[in-house]
């Protein structure tokens, strides 16, 4: 059989055990007690995603008001955002009656200062592909749960149990035509970040 | 499709070459992604400790990989994920065929995994009958021009968006003549949306698999893995046995070096962790060897199983940027290529660690701290060792080696030497004599330095 095959060639090739190196100090390089606003919103601005801090969930209906026409299908993951179709009450559907939504709004617990990334995992995202199908995303995350690089992030992440997740930077991009930046490729094609202050 | 001409690096660097415009543009665009990767790497003070902590973990991965490659799988399975094993590209291609054929599967939606191009999968499938789909925007491309990617990262780097335009224009129905990477792009958008929401299967790379949970993790900056993944049926995951990370602490560190080291970005857009399959579709690895136990085995070249992929080594080496990644005839381009190729097929790839400076530019900005340019000037020795050096370097070396044996006639080839640049420079400056097409002849002294000493000695007597 290959599987054991290939396990004892590699067993016979491997060379004299070499000990896992401790991060500790590279995490501790990196660790802060700033404000991280400003930097995370400067790092994901650059990458291409909208960030607003605002005081309230109505200052957050106000902006969304203003960028969204009524009538366009959007889906809420969040309960508070209660005038759009609840994402936890379409999660018998298929995935591909969300292809025609024009705004997904989800929310995250973990926000990363040095790239911009936010943390989702599937329930946060309620169907997986809703954050990837939808031709806009907005997420909403609190102060708070800014840290300052990935090493954070993971200490934070530990050992939790998802059955999928992901860094959300920005919107979908590419460059791949002569590393001309287009904004919009298969995914979102406008990241809006709300931060609660 | 690679080396389907039996060609070498510097016969395919010669046709490349003839476009000198096009080969300063392409030089350039590689040159600047490498400016955008200083850029990211000076931000961060623990740059270099990051490097070598990423290079200890892959240490540690490669001395203990067949158990963490059984507490992958053992995890996965617990998961509900399905796992298989291949020894070599055929057996992986077959998995995935009987995989589509047991569902009636005849259309496939393809994220980029540079381990199928290896294994020529595309090819293969379509000879089954069975018709695969690139998504990534440069993959699509080079799919559509019948041709194999150029760089590990940035696929169609060799293409202006003038040639992109025609290639849209007679395959996807845009307007002749546009060439606006804007419109290009949504023209593609558009085009793959209709594949992702039709196809059943989707086949993906894979950029880390996590020992410790079972899980794995895919970055793009488009987001079609993920829009290929979620919407289809079954998911394949093919990955080669040097994925394997430890921990999942362990991205904090990997997913900091990736990005910034491939495009200069501080991470790509989607960091995707699929740990379990979504209610009611399957998710299949393929974990695949492929040469790399023996790889693996070889104390010199170990090292070059720890790479990530980023292509930092690409942008910035002098001789990839204007040779271009075709002329590698592998499925990975540039130095670091160099180093992987010559292992599966030590023959057909002999030329490749040649097509080097030796500058060691790949060395030091690799993040993972692969010694590459030592590792291409050991692939030398071992190749000329076992007989695979070219035939005309080969007597080169052989006739030098010769001429240093003798004192007398080290003597005599220099005065004869001399003589031959001193009244008949054309022997030697003329198109038969690979060195000079580059560059001038030296102006060959008067005398040695032995005649010199010799003279100066009579002198003072």
């Amino acid at each position: 059989m290959s599987r054991e095959k290939i396990l004892t060639a590699v067993k016979k090739n491997q060379f004299t055990h070499a000990p896992l190196p401790d991060l500790e100090i590279l995490n501790s390089l990196t660790a802060t007690g700033d404000d991280l606003t400003p930097q995370y919103t400067s790092v994901a601005s650059a990458g291409g995603s909208f960030v607003y801090e605002v005081k309230d969930w109505e200052a957050i209906k106000t902006i969304l008001h203003k960028e969204f026409k009524p009538g366009v299908k959007i889906i809420s993951g969040i309960p508070e955002l209660d005038e759009y179709t609840y994402a936890g009450n379409v999660l018998q559907e298929s995935s591909h009656s969300f292809a025609d939504a024009e705004l997904t709004i989800l929310s995250s617990n973990l926000g990363v200062a040095e790239n911009g990334a936010l943390w989702l995992t599937e329930s946060q995202m309620n169907i997986r592909v809703l954050p990837f199908i939808s031709q806009h995303l907005a997420v909403v995350i609190s102060k708070d749960a800014l840290v300052p690089t990935m090493a954070q992030a993971y200490d934070q992440i530990g050992n939790a149990d998802y059955g999928y997740g992901a860094f959300i930077s920005g919107p979908s991009k590419t460059a791949d035509i002569e590393q001309s930046l287009v904004i919009g490729a298969h995914g979102p094609r406008s990241l809006s970040v709300f931060i609660l202050i | 499709m690679s080396n389907v001409t039996g060609k070498s690096h510097a016969e395919l660097a010669s046709i490349f070459n003839q476009d000198e415009p096009r080969v300063d543009w392409h030089d350039e665009t590689l040159w600047w992604i490498r400016q955008k990767r200083d850029v990211q790497a000076h931000k961060l003070p623990e740059w270099e400790l990051l490097r070598e902590t990423a290079s200890q973990i892959k240490n540690n991965v490669l001395s203990n990989l067949s158990t963490y490659l059984e507490q992958f799988e053992a995890n996965a399975i617990n998961n509900g994920i399905i796992v298989h094993w291949a020894t070599d590209a055929e057996e992986h291609n077959q998995i995935i065929h009987r995989l589509l054929q047991e569902r009636g599967i005849n259309r496939m939606v393809k994220s980029k995994s540079m381990l199928t191009e290896e294994c020529h999968l595309n090819e293969y499938l379509k000879e089954q009958g069975i018709d695969v789909i690139d998504s990534d925007l440069g993959e699509r491309i080079v799919q559509l021009a019948n041709e194999p990617p150029s760089h590990i990262v940035l696929p169609c780097i060799h293409k202006k968006k003038e040639e992109i335009g025609d290639i849209f224009h007679e395959h996807l129905g845009s307007a002749k003549g546009e060439s606006d990477p804007k419109i290009l792009t949504e023209t593609a958008r558009q085009h793959l949306r209709e594949v992702f929401l039709t196809r059943r299967a989707a086949l993906t790379g894979v950029n880390f698999a996590i020992a410790e949970t079972g899980e794995f993790v895919i970055c793009t900056n488009e987001g079609n893995a993920d829009m290929g993944a979620h919407l289809a049926e079954i998911h394949i995951a093919s990955m080669g046995i040097e994925k394997i990370i430890p921990e999942r602490k362990h991205l904090g560190v990997f997913l900091r070096l990736l990005t910034r080291s491939a495009t200069g970005q501080p991470i790509t857009t989607y960091s995707s962790h699929f740990k379990r399959p979504q209610q009611g579709t399957d998710i299949h690895i393929v974990i695949v060897d492929n040469g790399r136990s023996i790889q693996l085995g070889r104390e010199d070249f170990r090292n070059s199983l720890k790479c990530i992929r980023c292509g930092a080594c690409m942008n910035t080496c002098p001789v990839y940027r204007k040779s271009g990644g075709h002329s590698y005839h592998t499925a990975v381009a540039g130095p670091i290529g160099s180093i992987l190729a010559p292992n599966l097929d030590m023959k057909k790839y002999a030329d490749l660690p040649f097509a080097s400076t030796l500058c060691g530019s790949c060395s030091n900005v690799c993040p993972v701290k692969i010694d590459i340019h030592d590792q291409l000037y050991k692939w030398r020795q071992v190749i000329v060792k076992e007989g695979y050096s070219p035939t005309a370097k080969t007597m080169a070396m052989k006739a030098m080696a010769f001429t240093l044996s003798s004192p007398t006639l080290y003597r005599s080839g220099g005065k004869v030497g001399r003589l031959v640049f001193k009244y008949a420079p054309f022997a030697v400056n003329n198109s038969l004599n690979p060195w000079y097409k580059h560059r001038e002849m030296p102006k060959a002294p008067e005398q040695s330095f032995g005649e010199w000493y010799n003279k100066r000695k009579e002198g003072k007597q």
